[in-house]
């Protein structure tokens, strides 16, 4: 440990998941995610775990909640056709309030899309992921380290909600081999306790996973019980970095790979005297919305980064809140940035220097 | 061994929510005698269906998981993944099983999950009021095949044990009844040879056990049960499909 290694992001990523002290992992095949379960299928065995391909991802995100429920840490991952399939288990997870952590390397959609890296999965991921009254814990990263420790934090925010938690990225960062470094290391044999797991009924009253509640006020009830834990969380758990803010006139909001492309196209702006500032949230939900509130008292514009034709942007204005007008700029289908074209953007907004 | 009034320790005391009549009672009753018998309820996680079956993990006593619609078998997976030592069953109507299940049933049986499954096979969707099962007979009029349903527009009845049962990985595969007091009899030795089975980790065993549902059918209680003896027990015989033990 702490030695730095060069690893491919998905592949680390899984590594992770292993650092955490998660031992069972239930997916299907789905590219440009496959180099997690590839690595998971050797690595889980050889720490006592359990690795098993299911037949569907429908199949899979039961498992999980299986898994789950009988008190394991447990991970699944796919993209974002797969993700779609894997909706039913995780309205039931979240249901059931069972702790869990899903990876969505994102692909281009809708339908089957295309297999190169988009970010069209946001509004999926925090407002519509499948039935119900309920949110995940959603964390984005924008580098290979920052997917390694997001992970470990991943398992850890999921067992202090009880609520699934995705790794919301793109195929990008999955891809990517970066050098990364693994600071902690978790033996699922200390973790504390789930009393309320099945595990047998021995000498105690019987334990039930459940999302079922017939009586509506039950119901009402219960879901009012999940708010206010997704209320807990915009209190404790908001995470974002942020650059320039002190001097920014125009500021970009990026998340994941279009945060790093966005953060070149800053440095070249700067060059020519647009002062350019970049807010990239890292939990996606809970939204960084303070802060950009904050910022829109001190700045003049807002420019909305994305690899979709704009699905961020939407929580963006609503945290402006009307103060500052809020530009956007995405590509979209698999189709990346550059920071040129996001530096074509800063001009047409910032107007002409000197 | 606790018997309150003659009920198995494996049921807890909730009163049975089923339609005077309907077989699940005496099927969740086979099941937690068998339970109790072999005095594993401290050890079994259940998992239950969606259907009329759904409040089935108010009635067994024992650790259990509600599941969504033919995803029994998949949780069953998780849970058994995470701890081989306990006993784990599923308990599903054929909607659940042999509709909207079916991938999950085939790969957790051909995966040779060391399970048990309680199939349920009552021709018809009891809980949302009585539409067409791919179990439901040639000219069995339902909710959704009001004329009786046709083989030109809907197929057969989906025998899905014999299905199930040409997989490496099911073990043990019997179709018993209880429509009377010697099938109930059989249908007992059979669900308890399914959780044997297990105990003893030699892979899926699966008893499918023919039901009624006479509020759906349109019957009394009586007739229901004549019903199901003279049209669905030609179509769906009852015995042994599989059993490596007897080198089949
Ligand atoms: C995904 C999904 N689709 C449909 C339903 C509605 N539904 C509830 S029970 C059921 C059929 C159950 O029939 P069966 O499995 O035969 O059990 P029975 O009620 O006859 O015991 C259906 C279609 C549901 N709950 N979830
Ligand atoms: S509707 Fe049918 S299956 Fe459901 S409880 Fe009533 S009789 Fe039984």
């Amino acid at each position: 440990m702490g030695e730095k290694v060069l690893m491919k992001g998905n592949e680390a990523i899984a590594e992770a998941a292993v650092k955490a002290g998660c031992r069972y992992f239930f997916g299907y095949p789905i590219t440009p995610q496959n180099e997690i379960p590839a690595y998971l299928s050797w690595r889980l065995p050889e720490v006592g775990g359990v690795f098993l391909q299911a037949e569907s991802e429908v199949a899979a995100s039961n498992m999980v909640y299986g898994a789950a429920g009988a008190g394991a840490r447990v991970l699944t991952s796919s993209s974002s056709p797969g993700i779609s399939l894997k909706a039913e288990g995780i309205s039931y997870i979240a249901g059931a309030e069972l702790p869990a952590v899903i990876v969505n390397m994102m692909r281009g959609g809708p339908g089957l899309g295309g297999i190169q890296p988009a970010q069209s999965d946001y509004f999926q991921a925090t407002k519509g992921m499948a039935h119900g009254d309920f949110h995940l814990l959603v964390l984005a990263p924008s580098s290979v380290q920052e997917a390694v420790d997001l992970t470990i934090d991943a398992f850890a925010l999921a067992d202090k909600y009880r609520n699934p938690v995705m790794l919301l990225a793109d195929g990008m960062i999955g891809q990517m081999m970066e050098p990364v470094e693994f600071t902690r290391e978790i033996d699922p044999e200390t973790l504390p306790d789930k009393p309320w797991a099945t595990n047998g009924a021995k000498g105690r009253e019987k334990n039930i996973i459940n999302s079922l509640a017939l009586d509506p006020a039950e119901l009402e009830k219960h879901n009012l019980k999940l708010k206010a834990k997704y209320d807990q969380m915009k209190e404790e758990e908001v995470r974002f970095a942020s650059k320039g803010l002190d001097d920014a006139e125009t500021v970009i909001v990026a998340y994941g790979t279009a945060a790093r492309i966005a953060a070149s196209a800053i440095e070249l702006a700067r060059q020519v005297g647009y002062k350019v500032g970049l807010i990239r949230p890292i939990t996606l939900f809970p939204f960084p919305e303070e802060i950009i509130n904050q910022t829109a008292d001190k700045v003049a514009n807002f420019l909305t980064i994305e690899m979709s034709t704009g699905q961020m942007i939407e929580d963006v204005r609503l945290a402006v809140n009307g103060k500052k007008p809020v530009h956007f700029y995405g590509r979209t289908g698999g189709m990346i940035p550059s920071p040129e074209e996001i530096f074509e953007q800063i001009k047409i907004i910032g107007g002409a220097k000197e | 061994m606790k018997e309150v009034a003659g009920k198995p320790a494996a049921l807890t005391d909730k009163p049975f929510h089923y339609c005077p009549g309907c077989t699940h009672g005496i099927i969740h009753r086979l099941t937690a005698e068998v339970i109790d018998e072999l005095g594993i309820r401290e050890e079994t996680i259940g998992i239950a269906p969606v259907g009329c079956s759904v409040l089935a993990y108010e009635y067994f006593d024992c650790d259990m998981h509600e599941a969504s619609h033919g995803r029994a078998p998949a949780v069953a997976t998780g849970v058994k993944r995470v701890h081989p030592d306990k006993v784990v069953f599923t308990y599903q109507g054929d909607g659940d099983l042999a509709s909207i299940g079916t991938a999950e049933i085939v790969h957790a049986a051909n995966r040779g999950e060391n399970i048990t499954t309680i199939f349920v096979n009552n021709a018809i969707y009891g809980m949302t009021g009585g539409q067409m099962a791919p179990t439901t007979l040639i000219d069995q009029k339902t909710k959704t095949s009001p004329a009786g349903r046709s083989r030109e527009l809907t197929g057969s009845p989906l025998k899905i044990s014999e299905m199930l049962s040409v997989l490496d990985g099911v073990t043990y595969l019997e179709r018993v009844s209880v429509h009377d007091t010697k099938h109930i009899i059989k249908a007992k030795k059979a669900i308890k040879k399914a959780f044997e089975i297990q105990l003893a980790g030699k892979g899926f065993a699966m008893v499918e056990v023919l039901s009624t549902c006479p509020t759906n059918w349109g019957m009394t209680p009586i007739e229901a049960m004549k019903w199901l003896e003279e049209n669905m027990i030609p179509i769906y015989k009852p015995g042994v499909l599989k059993d490596i033990e007897d080198g089949e």
